[in-house]
């Protein structure tokens, strides 16, 4: 039996950030923990520490997959991580952050008004008013919220879907925060490569 | 004595999630610097668990060459 650390619960993180998100959207922002961290990861420490080990999103799909059985564990389609699907992916996932940070950049000018919806798939518009009370805090970081929100919720569902019918971890083939810093640390590691057969060269001691 | 079959990744196709690591019971597969998986023949036992959560499809289970399981 494997020993089990703190981080191996993180999965509940994730329940609590989207059920946090529900009451009050301005929680969304604490969403940025999870997009810096991996980050800070691969750029300081040259590893994915947070992929292996701290992402509550797969675990919370493995939990799901594996251990509520939700999964029908068959293979992920070769293309879901191939290269230009992984690349392309990312590409279209910072496009539209760029795009929802744009959003927010009007709405801080003055140029656009709060719109209090949540964006699935990023065609899809919910009503999400419920979860903020105008002026609690200044528009544009009331705006980013529901735009972070939806960006958070989609690419979850995302993983939700692909979840079920294939390996419950299939979203990580094509994760952006997960190719964006595999690109880091192979760039990092540049003209090196590990030695075969290897002996337990550690890698993640973060 | 060795097992008859040890796991191989393909570091071309590796995403380096890291589901093989958290699966391993024998500690023997390891994201090598958040570039790909990396085996250790040695520890490995060939049970096949990384093969069936890797959702790149990447590791596959190999025969030993007959003699290395003298190691």
């Amino acid at each position: 039996m494997k020993k089990k650390h703190w981080y191996d619960y993180l999965w509940i993180w994730t329940i609590v950030y989207f059920a946090l998100g529900f009451f009050n959207i301005l929680f969304a922002w604490l969403g940025l923990i999870d997009f810096l961290l991996p980050l800070i990861f691969a750029i300081f420490g040259g590893n994915k520490f947070f992929c292996n080990h701290l992402c509550g999103r797969s675990q919370l799909l493995t939990v799901l997959g594996k251990g509520c059985k939700l999964s029908l564990c068959r293979p992920t389609p070769k293309w879901m991580s191939s290269k230009w699907f992984r690349y392309g992916f990312l590409v279209f996932f910072l496009t539209m952050f760029g795009s929802m940070v744009y959003q927010t950049y009007l709405v801080f000018g003055g140029a656009g008004s709060l719109k209090e919806v949540v964006k699935l798939f990023w065609t899809v518009k919910v009503p999400w008013g419920w979860a903020y009370t105008v002026h609690t805090a200044p528009d544009w970081v009331a705006q980013f919220a529901f735009g972070f929100y939806s960006l958070m919720l989609t690419s979850a569902l995302i993983g939700l879907i692909v979840m079920v019918p294939f390996k419950p971890r299939s979203w990580c083939g094509f994760c952006p925060m997960g190719s964006m810093t595999q690109l880091i640390c192979k760039f990092k590691q540049r003209g090196k490569a590990a030695p075969e057969a290897s002996e337990s060269d550690e890698p993640n001691a973060a | 004595m060795a097992s008859k079959r040890f796991a191989k990744a393909d570091r071309r196709r590796c995403v380096s999630c890291g589901a093989c690591e958290n699966e391993c019971p024998r500690e023997a597969i390891k994201v090598w610097r958040g570039c790909y998986a990396v085996v250790d023949e040695n520890r490995c036992v060939g049970c096949g668990k990384c093969v069936k959560v890797c959702p790149a499809g990447c590791i596959e289970l190999k025969q030993r060459d007959a003699g290395e399981g003298a190691k």
